[in-house]
């Protein structure tokens, strides 16, 4: 088969799914730390940006998207295309109203 | 010993579509949500500062546990899922149990943390709520609302957890149906079976009357393989219960961190 066959077959080891939920148990203390910040517009950029980096971890390794094939990415990629205009569009009626 | 992959071919099962079928149902529950996340952000920008005051009457401590305890049950069943697949039953089957465990922790906080809301007279439609600003009514309206569906989201989760826990628990178990033309081979022998732990009885001959003879084959779960079904099971609930996760980690700062 392909050359990630080996991956597809054992998926990922025990140490680097751990590896992953100590990244994501961090990112949960840096967020509740961050929303200390007196910015209130940083805040929602920092909560969000981190949010969506945790969001990245648990989709590429817990999901295994990260050794699945391309027709998976393009799915997700399809998903969040999709999400953007809605939010976008939602966003420059209300903004510009 | 042939891999899983192999085995997969062989028994023409089709992990990538799947796992396609279950990821495309995530986009819709995505989608879903998104509504909902657009409906906040907008009743955000315009009521900022009633948001950021109602957020102060949220529980921190509980929702930085409750964002623990799913992250942890996000990695048992990670865990489990590699665990099946290379055939450990037994740490899949653990894995997926306390993965069970996990999602009732995060129902039973969210229980205590409602019924206190509840208590204080803040619930949606509440004379005590409703006398407050319209933006504070919004944002716990869509509090409700929100963590309502994910909350729903966590029970459904849980029991296809817990489902496919007793279809990896279960013993391999076959039954096979001798009937006709084969059970011609059976007829006049004589089957011998043991009934109960010691006695053992002899049937009398298969006679011609017998149409039908029905054997429950069992299999010490330790020595079985695993079913292939069962993995693609396990890996879809997983998916299902990372989605579940993932909504969370937007929901836990957009709701308690805004203050």
């Amino acid at each position: 088969m392909s050359h990630h066959s080996h991956e597809e077959i054992h998926g990922i080891g025990y140490g680097i799914l751990v590896l992953v939920w100590l990244g994501l148990v961090v990112l949960t203390g840096v967020t509740v730390v961050a929303s200390g910040v007196h910015v209130p517009a940083l805040a929602v950029v920092i909560a969000l940006l981190i949010a969506a980096t945790k969001s990245s971890l648990v989709v590429s390794y817990f999901m295994h998207l990260k050794y699945e094939s391309r027709i998976f990415h393009v799915i997700l990629l399809m998903g969040i295309v999709t999400i953007a205009i809605f939010i976008g569009l939602t966003f420059f009626d209300v903004l510009f109203r | 010993m042939k891999n899983i992959r192999e085995i997969a071919l062989e028994e023409h099962h089709d992990f990538v579509g799947a796992k396609m079928g279950m990821w495309l149902f995530l986009l819709t529950e995505l989608i879903l949500f998104t509504g909902l996340f657009i409906l906040y952000a907008m009743y955000r920008v315009r009521h900022a500062a009633e948001f950021h005051a109602a957020a102060t009457e949220l529980d921190v401590v509980i929702g930085t546990i409750n964002t623990l305890v799913l992250l942890t049950s996000s990695l048992t069943v990670a865990v489990g899922i590699e665990a099946l697949k290379r055939r450990n039953r037994k740490l899949a089957k653990w894995m997926v149990l306390l993965t069970v465990l996990f999602a009732l922790t995060f129902l039973v906080n969210k229980y205590f943390e409602w019924s206190a809301k509840i208590h204080h007279g803040i619930f949606p439609g509440a004379d005590e709520l409703l006398s407050r600003s319209q933006g504070e009514i919004i944002y716990f309206n869509l509090y409700y609302a929100m963590t309502g569906l994910h909350g729903l989201h966590v029970l459904v989760g849980m029991g296809i957890l817990l489902w496919v826990y007793f279809l990896i628990a279960r013993k391999p178990s076959e039954k096979v149906v001798v009937a006709p033309p084969n059970i011609e081979y059976l007829k006049g022998a004589q089957l011998i079976a043991s009934k109960g732990e010691q006695e053992s009885w002899v049937i009398d001959e298969i006679k011609d009357d017998v149409v039908e003879v029905e054997v429950v084959i069992k299999k010490d779960p330790k020595k079985a393989g695993v079913d292939i079904p069962n993995i693609i099971k396990l890996e879809n609930a997983g998916l299902y219960w990372h989605l579940v996760d993932i909504i969370w980690i937007f929901l836990f700062p957009l709701f308690y961190l805004i203050t």
